[in-house]
C-alpha cells in the first residue's frame, strides 16, 4: 500500500535530502520496532505455537494455507498470575484443532502479544494484531478495563474479539462474543439461590471498578425487589490488603451472608484475616464470583473452606468432555495446574470459533458472526449455545462448596443451560437499566 | 547546552562563512530528525504512524521533565501525573461529545444520574484545550511554590513528586463516579466530529503533534539559551551562589516546574485521541519513573536527547514485546541497565564523541595486556 506513495515521495526528493533520509531511515525503522530483533526464529514462545516474530508481511490471508489468529492476554504484571492460565488453555485449544486437521484443512498460525496488564497497552496491541497481522480472530483479555479498551478498537477495524470471562453485563458490541457468564448466568441466580435459603441480610463487598460497582447496582434492585434492603455495602481499592476494619463493619451490620465481589490479592489478604480473627463459614458465610480454583490456590484452601462460589464450571464437573479436558491440560503444563470457569471458557471459545468459520465457510468476519447464531458445543463443563443475538453464550449456572484440598463440590445447578439476558430485559425488577446503559 | 554535533572534517575544511558552520551544528541535527518524522507517514504503515504518534507525544512529554532536570537539576518522579491531567481533561471532553448530551457510561454503572458540576465546561473545546495546559500547571505550581519556598531540593523534591503520582493514581481510581476509576476515560468515537479512528484524522493527528513537539524544542531551546535558561543551569549547578546574586530561585524554580508540567499536560492532550484511553496507569510511580529513564538513555541535559531517548526505549519496547512476547522485559532491563553503566551521558552523548565508560569490571588492570590494548580507552 504505501509502495506508491513511497516512489512519489522519493521521486520529489533531491538526492541530497537523500541522503540525510536513508540514514535516519534507520533510526525510525528501529524506533518503530518494524526492524524485529534479530533470531526470532529461536525465539522461547513455549509449547509447539508457531513463532509469534514481528511479521510485516503482505495482507496475503486468503491465498496461504494458515490462518492467523491473536491471543492477548497479560503475560506480565499483575494480571499476569491469572490470564497467563487461559492463554495456555486456549494454545491448548489451538493446538488440538491444528493437530485434528486445522480449520477448513488449514493450520492456525497464533501471533501472541503481551497486554502487560495495562489497558492503554492492550488497545495498542489489539490495533497492531487487527491492522499488521490481519488475525482473523483474537482470543483475550481478562479484566473490564482490558475489554473497555479494546472494544473501539475491535468496532473501528471490524474484528472479532472472543473474551473469555465472567463481566458485568450491559454490553453487546457487534466485535465481541462473551464466552463468560453475564450477570444473569452468575450473580442473579447467585442471590436467587440465597433467597432461596432464607438468607435475607446481605452485607456487599467489593472492590473499587467497574463489575463490583455494577454487579451490586443489580444486586441491589433485586434485593428491594423482595422487599429488602442491603445491611452493609463496602468497596476496597483494587490490591488493598488490610481487612480488619471492614471485618468488624461486617460483624457489626450481622449478616447472612457476604456478597464478595473483591478481586485480585484482596481476596487472599480477606479470607485470611477472615480465618486469623476466628470467623469460619459457619459463622458467617460468603459467596465469592471472583475465586476460582486458580485463586483457591493463592488463598489457600484452609482459609476458604466451605465458603460458597459462584460459577458455570468447576474442575470437578463430571462431564466425559471434562475428563478429558483436565487430562490434557494437565499433560500439557503439569500434573499440579488446575482448570477452572475463565479456563474453560478461553478453551471453548476457540471451538466455537472454529464450528462457526466452518459453518460460514470463510473467515470474513460478517460471514463469521451470522453463520455463530445458534452454533453449539459440547463444553467441559456443559453444553454452550451462542445466542442470536447479543453473542453472549447459554451456559449453565452452578454454586459451589470450597472443599479443603482446594476444589470445588457442586452443591446446586440451573438444570439447564440459562440463556444469556446482558441487559436483564426479562426481569421486570431491572427495568430501564437498558436504557440507562445505551 | 543545545546538542552540538561535530562535523565531519571534509566539512569543516569547506570556506564557508563561521556563522554558518555554527548553525549547522546547533541545528543540523533537529532539522534531521524533524525531516525524517515529517516523511515517516509516507513510508509507515496506518498502524506505524498511529504508534510513533504515541511515541512523539511521550517525546513532548521527555523534554518537559529534561527541562526542569537536565537543565534545572530537578529530578520530578511525578510527572506521569502531569501528563495525565492533560490526557483526562482531553478525554472529558472527548467523552462528552462521544456522549451526545447523555450520562457517560461509567457515571451511570456508579450511581450518578446528572453530570457533576465540574464536567460540564468540558463540553466546550475553548475550556477543554486549555485546561489541558492550565490544569497541570497549576498543580504543578502550587506545590512547587511550597516545595521550593521551604528550600527542598534533591532527593527530597524527588520523593514528593513520587508520592503525588501515587496519591493521585490512587484518588482517580477511587472516584470511579467522576473519573472513570481504574478503566480510566475510553470508548470515543469522534473528534470535532470527525471519526476517531479513521486514518486521516490518525495522520492529522500524528502532525499536529509532530508540530507541537517542534514548538515545544523551540520554545526550550529559546528558553535555555535566554538568561532565564542560564540562572536555571546556575541554580543546578550552585543554588545559594544565584540566591546571593540577588535571584529567587523559588521563584524561578516554581515557573520553570509549572512549564514544564503544563507542556506535560499538552503531551497528554495529545495522547488521549491517538490511543484511545487514558487511565490511572499513566499516572502511577512506574510510568513517571519511566519517563526519568527515556531522558537518561537519550542523554539528560540535552534537548534532543529526550526526543531521541523516548522513541527508541518506546519503539525497543514496542518491538522486543511484539517479538518475545513473554520475556521482552528482560532485554529491556538490559538495555536500561546497559546505558547507565556504559553510556552514562546517553545517546547523546555518545554521538557527541564522550565516548562510552569502561565498566570496572573490565578495567585495565584485571584485563590481560593483549585485551587492555584491543578495547577502546576510557574517556571519562
Amino acid at each position: 500500500m504505501s509502495v506508491p506513495y513511497l516512489s512519489k515521495a522519493l521521486g520529489s526528493l533531491t538526492s541530497n535530502t537523500l541522503k540525510l533520509l536513508a540514514g535516519l531511515g534507520l533510526i525510525l525503522a528501529v524506533a518503530c520496532g518494524s526492524e524485529a530483533p534479530p533470531a526470532p526464529a529461536s525465539a522461547p514462545q513455549g509449547s509447539a505455537a508457531p513463532a509469534a516474530a514481528a511479521v510485516e508481511s503482505a495482507p496475503a490471508a486468503e491465498e496461504s494455507d494458515t490462518i492467523k489468529v491473536g491471543i492477548l492476554h497479560s503475560l506480565s504484571g499483575t494480571m499476569s498470575i491469572s490470564e497467563t492460565a487461559v492463554h495456555d488453555a486456549e494454545l491448548l485449544a489451538i493446538d488440538e484443532i491444528n493437530a485434528a486437521g486445522g480449520v477448513m484443512g488449514k493450520q492456525l498460525e497464533v501471533v501472541i502479544e503481551d497486554g502487560a496488564s495495562d489497558w492503554p497497552t492492550f488497545a495498542e496491541k489489539a490495533r497492531k494484531l487487527l491492522q499488521e497481522d490481519q488475525v482473523a480472530v483474537v482470543f483475550g483479555g481478562w479484566t473490564s478495563a482490558s475489554r473497555k479498551a479494546m472494544l473501539p478498537v475491535f468496532e473501528a477495524n471490524d474484528g472479532l474479539l472472543f473474551y473469555p470471562v465472567q463481566y458485568e453485563g450491559l454490553e453487546t458490541s457487534p466485535n465481541i462474543f462473551y464466552t463468560g457468564a453475564t450477570t444473569n448466568q452468575q450473580i442473579v441466580p447467585a442471590v436467587e439461590y440465597l433467597l432461596n435459603e432464607g438468607k435475607t441480610k446481605f452485607y456487599l463487598l467489593g472492590s473499587d471498578y467497574v463489575f463490583p460497582r455494577t454487579s451490586n447496582l443489580i444486586i441491589n434492585k433485586q434485593l428491594e425487589a423482595a422487599g429488602l434492603e442491603a445491611v452493609g455495602e463496602e468497596y476496597t481499592p483494587l490490591g488493598h490488603t488490610e481487612y480488619s476494619t471492614v471485618i468488624s463493619k461486617i460483624r457489626a451490620a450481622d449478616p447472612d451472608i457476604v456478597f464478595n465481589t473483591l478481586n485480585g490479592d484482596s481476596n487472599v489478604a480477606f479470607f485470611k484475616q477472615l480465618r486469623d480473627a476466628g470467623i469460619s463459614a459457619e459463622d458467617l458465610p460468603t459467596i465469592s464470583v471472583s475465586v476460582a480454583e486458580e485463586e483457591i490456590t493463592g488463598i489457600g484452601a484452609d482459609n476458604i473452606t466451605d465458603h460458597l462460589v459462584a460459577w458455570n464450571y468447576f474442575q470437578t464437573t463430571d462431564t466425559p468432555e471434562n475428563a478429558k479436558f483436565v487430562q490434557a491440560f494437565q499433560a500439557k503444563y503439569g500434573e499440579n495446574r488446575v482448570t477452572d470457569d475463565p479456563i474453560e471458557a478461553g478453551y471453548f471459545g476457540v471451538y466455537l470459533w472454529k464450528a462457526a468459520v466452518e459453518k460460514a465457510g470463510s473467515t470474513d468476519v460478517a460471514a463469521v458472526k451470522e453463520a455463530a447464531k445458534g452454533i453449539t458445543f459440547a463444553a467441559p463443563g456443559g453444553m454452550v449455545t451462542i445466542h442470536n443475538e447479543n453473542q453472549h453464550v447459554s451456559k449453565t449456572v452452578r454454586i459451589g462448596k470450597v472443599r479443603n484440598d482446594g476444589q470445588i463440590d457442586e452443591i446446586w445447578n440451573s438444570g439447564a443451560p440459562v440463556s444469556p439476558d446482558p441487559y436483564l430485559d426479562s426481569y421486570e425488577w431491572a427495568s430501564g437499566l437498558r436504557e440507562l446503559a445505551q | 547546552m543545545i546538542s552540538r554535533l561535530s562535523l565531519p572534517n571534509a566539512v569543516k575544511g569547506l570556506p564557508l562563512p563561521s556563522w554558518l558552520g555554527d548553525v549547522a551544528s546547533v541545528w543540523l541535527a533537529p532539522i534531521l530528525v524533524l525531516a525524517a518524522l515529517v516523511a515517516a507517514p509516507l513510508l509507515l504503515s496506518d498502524f506505524r504512524v498511529a504508534l510513533l504518534g504515541k511515541f512523539l507525544t511521550f517525546a513532548i512529554l521527555a523534554m518537559s521533565l529534561n527541562l526542569i532536570w537536565g537543565y534545572a537539576g530537578m529530578l520530578s518522579l511525578g510527572h506521569g501525573v502531569f501528563f495525565g491531567l492533560g490526557g483526562y481533561a482531553m478525554a472529558m471532553f472527548l467523552k462528552l461529545e462521544s456522549a451526545g448530551g447523555k450520562l457517560p457510561d461509567f457515571m451511570f454503572w456508579s450511581g450518578l444520574t446528572e453530570l457533576p458540576f465540574f464536567w460540564a465546561p468540558f463540553q466546550y473545546a475553548w475550556i477543554a484545550i486549555p485546561m489541558t495546559f492550565v490544569v497541570p500547571a497549576a498543580l504543578a505550581g502550587g506545590l512547587g511554590y511550597l516545595v521550593f519556598r521551604s528550600r527542598i531540593t534533591g532527593v527530597y523534591f524527588a520523593l514528593i513528586t513520587q508520592a503525588l503520582a501515587l496519591i493521585v493514581s490512587i484518588l482517580f481510581i477511587g472516584q470511579q463516579p467522576y473519573t472513570g476509576g481504574t478503566n480510566g476515560i475510553t470508548n470515543y468515537t469522534t473528534i470535532f466530529g470527525f471519526a476517531i479512528n479513521s486514518p486521516t484524522t490518525q495522520i492529522v493527528l500524528y502532525y499536529a503533534t509532530l508540530a507541537t513537539l517542534a514548538l515545544t524544542y523551540l520554545l526550550c531551546a529559546w528558553l535555555i539559551a535566554s538568561r532565564f535558561g542560564r540562572l536555571l543551569v546556575a541554580m543546578r549547578d550552585d543554588e545559594n551562589r544565584v540566591r546571593f546574586s540577588g535571584y529567587n530561585p523559588a521563584a524561578l524554580k516554581t515557573i520553570v516546574f509549572a512549564l514544564s508540567a503544563g507542556i506535560a499536560g499538552v503531551a497528554g492532550a495529545l495522547f488521549t485521541p491517538q490511543v484511545g484511553i487514558i487511565s490511572p496507569t499513566m499516572m502511577g510511580i512506574v510510568p513517571s519513573i519511566e519517563i526519568a529513564i527515556w531522558v537518561a538513555v537519550g542523554g539528560r541535559g540535552v534537548l534532543l536527547g529526550a526526543i531521541v531517548g523516548a522513541i527508541l526505549v518506546n519503539g525497543a519496547k514496542s518491538g522486543l514485546s511484539e517479538s518475545f512476547p513473554a520475556i521482552w522485559q528482560y532485554f529491556l532491563g538490559l538495555l536500561f541497565i546497559g546505558a547507565v553503566l556504559v553510556f552514562p551521558s546517553g545517546i547523546m552523548g555518545l554521538l557527541r564523541g564522550e565516548g562510552w565508560r569502561r565498566p570496572e569490571w573490565l578495567a585495565a588492570d584485571r584485563l590481560p595486556g593483549f585485551a587492555a590494548r584491543v578495547l577502546p580507552g576510557v574517556k571519562r
